[in-house]
């Protein structure tokens, strides 16, 4: 070869003939779960190619993928597990972020259920290059039967030496253990998850230190998400080049993304990080099915975005989103639709936000879970005044950026993006006893 | 009397999988909690000090750790303790008239338990299950989803006969059988997973 080929396009598109789906290849086949199945369909290979590379170059090898954390912040992740000391002589942990619990995710859930083994690969390959000899998942209570199945997996993956000493004979002594949670959905926050798993009340810790510095125990301590942790299976397996090829410049990859609300097929899709909203939602969701105001891109923290052609046609990856003024978040996507009161809808997730706080700061304690509560209650219930919308985002002023961690901040999403987006629907709450948009019936009957 | 004087297996195994230090014991608080209310339906004030002297704490941590989480009770549930995700996503699909349907026609609020022992209800954040919207969970069982007038209706009925069916675990299949994901007008596009070559192997070809 003498020619230099042009660079391949990247693929940004679920549809490219070029992209395969692999984190959810196996969801939904049957006895998919099983150990036998998984080993049938090339699995454990990757933790193979980690142990023949060594530590570092499975780190070099993540960081090269451009894979960044898929739990929401995208944090690139061969980083993170470099922040790990090397040879501090202490134990280290690994912990799997399987508390997903931000309202519109839902993808983690059936990874947990139905491809375990895909999960505890990922963890054997990041406790490898972490030097880590136990891995924690933190699987939020309500999920049981994800933490069943994950339980068998982990049984079988003991009985076959997949866990325990000397993994497949390389040397390196790994074993995991599931924690189920109880109904938190601050334990989604790392330092809080920790505490949780300690035992106690999971309200989140000081930064620094750091969890790599003084986790779990105090002791050096990584945190993933559950689709990361999967990611990194792949990535060992087919390459770090393969995964770069997909996505756009820093935002590379698939990704898990997730749409809910009235839709024709909402659901799990996996698609290219930089594919389109309006991909997912008319191609592979089968569009919506009524007239649509808003879109929460990512998650119920994310900044609502309104319903439009540009909005549509921007790509979901890190910075388009951002550009457009939101997050891409855990990539929960969930439609709102006109005829719905976006005060109304906004006042649930400020309830949610308000029950979820965990009371340790005030912003957060005293400014969500009673005062803009009870303004979204006020406004909702038609006991509206002038100068309450102005008086919510005075509220705000002071709430953002000023709480312990970002649960305060999170709320603020919904809530400044919905002012910013329908202030007359506010206004008319705020002068009147009706709503624009008054309440209607949508349970089905069948 | 005790709840786990005569599960040492089943305490010993929830200690082993923490380290074995005052931190560690500290953590099988949770998996104990869970214990004795999956067996009892709440955890009362005998047992929280029964799990607060194995982990090394007083019955006071233990009910302060309870009221931080939303799955443990302090008060007795039903047979059937029925969770509502009230969140936006199910919000959105009608669980705010599920809600008002179960507590009128069960005659129940939360924190009671109906005259027969079998009903309980509380509403709840998130449950993680927006696709297959409204959602409701049966006690530490797990979901049913998707739950229409109909279905609610059908699922109360067979609760008072003491014949629920199991939960639905349906999973959002979009990747076929081979391989490759279903747009919504039916139409498979992309490759499938065993188009891909594993690095290393034979149909790699070296590196791409």
């Amino acid at each position: 070869m003498t020619v230099a080929e042009p660079a391949p396009k990247p693929i940004t598109s679920g549809k490219d003939p070029r992209f395969a789906p692999t984190l959810y290849a196996h969801v939904g086949q049957p006895e998919s779960w099983t150990l036998d199945y998984f080993q049938r369909h090339g699995g454990y290979q990757g933790v193979r190619r980690a142990f023949a590379m060594g530590p570092d170059a499975v780190i070099e090898e993540v960081k090269k993928s451009g894979l960044r954390g898929r739990g929401g912040a995208g944090f690139a992740t061969g980083l993170k597990w470099s922040f790990m000391p090397l040879k501090d002589g202490k134990p280290h942990y690994i912990i799997c972020n399987a508390d997903e619990s931000e309202p519109g995710s839902f993808k983690d859930r059936y990874l947990l259920s139905e491809d375990p083994h895909q999960l505890i690969e990922g963890m054997l390959i990041g406790g490898y290059a972490m030097r880590a000899s136990v891995g924690y998942i933190y699987i939020r209570g309500e999920y049981v039967h994800a933490a069943e199945r994950m339980w068998a997996a982990i049984q079988e993956a003991r009985a076959a030496g997949l866990l325990g000493k000397s993994v497949l004979g390389s040397g390196f002594d790994f074993d995991l253990q599931v924690h189920r949670g109880a109904g938190a959905y601050i334990c989604g926050e790392e330092t809080a998850l920790m505490n949780s798993l300690e035992g106690l009340r999971a309200n989140p810790r000081l930064k620094p230190p750091f969890p790599a510095a003084a986790g779990l125990y105090g002791l050096p301590t990584t945190i993933n998400n559950v689709e990361t942790f999967c990611a990194a299976t792949q990535i060992l397996k087919y390459g770090a080049d393969w995964h770069a090829r997909m996505g756009t410049e820093k935002s590379k990859g698939m990704k898990l993304f997730q749409i809910s609300g009235p839709v024709a097929r909402p659901g799990v899709y996996e698609l290219p990080l930089g594919t389109t909203f309006r991909e997912l939602i008319y191609d592979w969701a089968g569009g919506p099915l009524e007239e649509m105001k808003a879109i929460i891109p990512g998650g119920s923290s994310c900044p609502m975005l309104p319903w439009d052609d540009r909005v549509l046609d921007t790509p979901m990856e890190y910075e388009s989103v951002a550009a457009a003024g939101s997050m891409l978040g855990t990539g929960g996507v969930t439609l709102i639709p006109k005829a719905d009161c976006i005060v109304n809808a906004t006042w649930n997730l400020v309830r949610f936000y308000g029950h979820e706080s965990c009371g340790k700061c005030t912003p957060c304690r005293e400014g969500i879970s009673s005062w803009m509560t009870r303004m979204y209650e006020k406004l909702s219930r038609g006991h509206g005044q002038p100068g309450d919308v102005q008086l919510i985002l005075d509220m705000s002023d002071n709430i953002g950026g000023r709480s312990f961690c970002a649960l305060a901040d999170a709320c603020l999403g919904p809530v400044l993006s919905s002012i910013k987006l329908f202030r007359e629907e506010y206004d008319q709450l705020a002068h009147t006893e009706q709503a624009m948009y008054p309440a209607r019936r949508r349970w089905r009957d069948s | 009397m005790s709840y786990f004087a005569d599960k040492q297996p089943l305490v010993t195994d929830i200690f082993s999988r923490y380290p074995a230090s005052p931190q560690g014991r500290r953590s099988a608080l949770m998996p104990l909690l869970r214990e004795v209310q999956d067996a009892e339906g709440f955890v009362s004030e005998a047992r929280m000090a029964e799990i607060a002297g194995l982990c090394g704490t007083t019955a006071t941590e233990v009910r302060s750790v309870m009221s931080f989480y939303s799955t443990y009770h302090t008060l007795p549930t039903g047979r059937y303790h029925l969770q509502v995700c009230s969140t936006l996503m199910c919000a959105l699909a009608g669980s705010d008239e599920l809600w008002d349907h179960l507590v009128s026609v069960l005659d129940v609020q939360p924190g009671e338990v109906s005259p027969d022992g079998r009903f309980s209800v509380q509403k709840v954040e998130c449950l993680g299950s927006c696709g297959t919207a409204p959602v409701v969970q049966l006690g530490d069982e797990g979901y049913y989803e998707q739950v229409t007038r109909a279905k609610c209706d059908r699922l109360l009925a067979a609760m008072r006969t003491d014949a629920p069916p199991p939960p639905d675990n349906p999973v959002p299949v979009t990747v076929r059988e081979d391989g490759r994901q279903m747009l919504a007008n039916g139409e498979r596009v992309g490759a499938s997973i065993a188009d891909l070559a594993p690095v290393g192997s034979a149909m790699s070809g070296g590196e791409a």
